[in-house]
């Protein structure tokens, strides 16, 4: 029904948080292109959510969900499918919010471990070096 | 039907990220990004499905089943669409540059 508008929110407060960090990260520029910035990790939850809001808006014109004049979305004409909205973006909406979240927090946790452990490799190989 | 054709979908460009550095130039790991979203998005709707209609969203009528296909291929399809609008306005190999410079200097 409506369940895509959760996702499509966080999508939005994302993207602005990912040019807000971006700036801050040019302001405190450094040499390192060993670390994959702040920035980038959050554009891949802005794709994996703004992807899929806009395959699943998809999905919701096909079925005749939204519509091109106003309210633009067919359950939101009366008081008794309102309901039935809300109560499918609170449980189907939050949910899918959740699990791409959380899949992306999988992902930036894996990619950090496996950078800390290259880091490590090759301080210990400097560290061989120098002996 | 949706769900499985963008698993398939997800898994496939994903398999060509890993495998093809021109590809990566290409930037694939948008698409791979966007198949996966709507894959765990619909994943999500298979649940709430599954919770609803239980063991008869196993098995679909011919007629649902084909026009859930026809529904997940054209996601597809714009999915490609989409970001073949985003490889030409970003031009990751130049190509579009280099020939408007031809035509320009030529």
């Amino acid at each position: 029904m409506a369940c895509i508008i959760v996702p499509m929110t966080e999508a939005i407060i994302t993207t602005i948080a990912a040019k807000v960090v971006k700036k801050h990260e040019a302001a405190s520029l450094t040499n390192d292109t060993e670390i994959i910035p702040i920035s980038e990790k959050i554009g891949w939850l802005n794709k994996l959510l703004w992807g899929g809001s806009a395959l699943l808006a998809f999905e919701h014109i096909w079925h005749g969900e939204i519509t091109p004049v106003f309210p633009f979305l067919t359950a939101a004409t009366d008081a008794a499918s309102r309901a039935a909205m809300l109560h499918e973006m609170a449980t189907s909406g939050v949910a899918m919010s959740v699990l791409v979240t959380a899949v992306w927090g999988c992902m930036v946790a894996v990619v950090s471990r496996m950078h800390k452990k290259k880091n490590d490799a090759c301080l210990i190989q400097k560290e061989v070096q120098q002996l | 039907m949706t769900l499985l054709i963008s698993c398939f979908a997800a898994i496939a460009a994903t398999i060509l990220w890993y495998t093809n550095a021109n590809a990566r130039k290409m930037k694939i790991g948008t698409l791979c990004f966007m198949y996966w979203g709507a894959a765990l998005m619909w994943l999500v709707d298979a649940v709430a499905a599954y919770l609803e209609a239980s063991a008869d969203l196993f098995c679909p009528s011919a007629e649902d089943m084909l026009h859930d296909s026809f529904l997940g291929f054209s996601a597809i399809a714009l999915g490609l669409a989409i970001w073949l609008a985003i490889v030409l306005v970003k031009d990751p190999m130049g190509t579009i540059r280099s020939a408007l410079m031809r035509k320009h200097n030529g």
